[in-house]
């Protein structure tokens, strides 16, 4: 099988798109989760789900949002609400693959390795995986509408507690 | 190192009974094998996998009891077989994939393959090459074969035992437990997802933390605040009749708010929720129950939280390692609206749950907690130090003392 050709997109626009993507990840690596929602757009969707469920097209992951108010919700249990060991992450991003949809929006596939430094030290892989994006354009900013995490293990360390 | 029981005679498990735990068993070797021994392949029926996970002849899926790899597969005609996944030859892994679909079992080593009910079919070079190597003469195939288990179903779980003297399953789970099965899983189902934890604790910690009706509305906070269980609920802690298995139950629509929770840190959280549809829920059962954690010792755990329906296992990798399997079900009748709502509510429980995310480090810090005080018990009088079911109140630790009691009686402690 052949590489797929891919549509070009405009250098300009990629360079957007990577720096927006580096941003994301940024914004949970500073602890600055609080911002993380507003990457999306309002009604945007979230999901983290171990790759064989995502194959085979089952509903339920390991964490899903419908909406900014359900991602708020998160950010706000894990500052408030939830109990667990400080830990700190560093995401890994690779190049994203870019591909213009028919509507306007554009799908990215980029591949990440996310590591957990726990307090006590020890710094692990934490996950591998892939972000399934679709970006928009609004008010001349851009923003996810969905973003699907697929990790490449369905087998969690401890917890998630973050987003990834 | 600390003496291990088998070098300690000595030891004895404290006056008390069960309403103290000894937290050597949590990091003893010699406690360890023993489980696997005389618990795991004791006389009790553990967990396998679901039914719907081997739906057709040829289907094969992998389970665990203790440490012993375990396939389950569904042969020509439909029979399902729980067989040990170890090549009667040199050992290897007969089946590799977590689940899948063939015609037989064939060692990838020296192609010993097996019919699905674990029968040797044929062994590669039987008869050797151009007449020399070979198996001797008197090698007999029906005498070799992937060691078989006993096997039972119930309401669509697949359990094995590896002994004779385990009672059928009913038995096995007692009138309430059996009741309760049926009342949450009495009907087709369908799989909506799945995931696993590992955490780093003994496999008993988790036992106890799934019993644990006490710590659940206090280090969950958002149990609490948005009133999905809590203590003041109407609700119950119903054993069975040999305190081994048990279930936890709470009825949200009957909650009288009690002054005891204003003192409590998990009751602080004041917000309302900006995405609210992830509690919306519907109305499955006329008995008003909407909050249910039903175990089946040792390491079987069925919950109904509002309608998420989760089938969840834990099973021992390592002294201080289990891994928690995470199984998200929905009734094959289940309409678009309801498989939405049993979706969102998924993110309350499993590895990132809103209400049990907590659970994967808890009964870590107790493993890290317990280091060195190998020969301090833990203090479980709440409730009392009967096990007997405790209706009204699940301020109780009776389901704990229940599982320790199911313990001691297979250990021999």
């Amino acid at each position: 099988m052949e590489p797929t050709k891919l549509p070009p997109v405009a250098p300009a626009l990629r360079a957007r798109i990577e720096d927006f993507l580096a941003e994301i990840a940024r914004l949970i690596d500073d602890d600055a989760v609080e911002c993380w929602p507003e990457a999306f757009a309002e009604d945007a969707t979230y999901r983290i789900i171990p790759r064989d469920a995502f194959e085979a097209g089952q509903p339920v992951g390991i964490l899903s949002c419908e909406g900014r108010g359900m991602m708020r919700d998160r950010v706000l249990a894990l500052r408030t609400a939830n109990i667990f060991e400080p830990h700190r992450t560093c995401h890994v991003l690779g190049r994203p693959r870019l591909t213009p949809a028919t509507d306007g929006t554009i799908e990215a596939r980029s591949t990440f390795a996310l590591y957990r430094t726990q307090q006590g030290g020890r710094t692990e892989l934490f996950a591998a995986g892939k972000y399934l994006d679709r970006i928009i354009e609004r008010d001349g900013a851009l923003r996810l509408a969905s973003r699907e995490v697929v990790l490449e293990s369905g087998q969690v360390d401890i917890l998630i507690v973050l987003p990834i | 190192m600390f003496a291990s029981v088998a070098a300690d005679p000595a030891f004895r498990w404290p006056a008390e009974g069960v309403s103290r735990v000894p937290f050597r068993l949590y990091s003893d070797p010699e406690i360890y094998a023993r489980e696997q021994q005389r618990l795991f392949r004791g006389p009790i029926w553990n967990y396998l996998c679901l039914e719907i996970d081997v739906p057709n002849s040829g289907d094969y899926c992998q389970g665990t009891i203790g440490e012993t790899p375990i396939v389950v597969t569904r042969d020509d005609e439909g029979i399902l077989h729980a067989l040990v996944n170890r090549c009667a030859h040199k050992g290897a892994l007969v089946c590799l994939r977590q689940r899948g679909h063939a015609d037989s079992l064939t060692c990838v080593y020296h192609s010993w393959s097996y019919d699905l009910a674990g029968r040797l079919q044929s062994v590669a070079f039987r008869h050797g090459l151009r007449g020399k190597g070979g198996m001797p003469d008197d090698f007999q195939p029906s005498q070799h074969r992937l060691q078989p288990i006993r096997l039972a179903t119930f309401c669509g779980l697949v359990f094995g035992s590896f002994s004779d003297a385990t009672p059928d399953i009913e038995t096995f789970l007692g009138p309430q437990v059996a009741g309760v099965l049926r009342r949450n899983l009495g009907r087709p189902l369908k799989r909506l997802g799945q995931h696993s934890q590992v955490i780093h604790n003994n496999w008993k910690l988790y036992a106890e933390n799934v019993r644990d009706s006490y710590h659940a509305t206090l280090l969950h906070t958002f149990y609490t605040t948005f009133k999905i269980n809590r203590l003041d609920m109407d609700g119950g802690m119903i054993l069975s009749e040999d305190g081994r298995h048990s279930l936890s139950y709470a009825k949200r629509a009957q909650l009288t708010e009690s002054a005891e929770y204003a003192k409590v840190h998990s009751a602080q959280y004041k917000s309302g929720l900006q995405g609210p549809q992830l509690l919306d829920a519907f109305t499955e059962f006329d008995d008003g129950i909407t909050h249910m954690i039903q175990t089946v010792f040792p390491t079987l755990t069925v919950q109904l939280t509002l309608n998420s329906l989760a089938v969840r296992f834990f099973t021992p990798r390592g002294i201080d390692r289990t891994e928690l399997f995470w199984n998200y079900l929905g009734y094959a009748d289940d309409d678009e609206n309801h498989t939405a709502m049993r979706v969102r509510q998924a993110n309350l429980t499993g590895a990132a749950g809103l209400v049990s995310l907590e659970d994967g480090c808890i009964n870590e810090f107790v493993q890290r907690g317990a280091r060195g005080s190998e020969d301090v018990s833990e203090f479980l009088e709440m409730g009392g130090t009967e096990v007997a079911s405790s209706d009204g109140s699940r301020a109780t630790e009776t389901a704990i003392r229940g599982f320790w009691q199911g313990y001691r009686a297979l250990m021999g402690l």
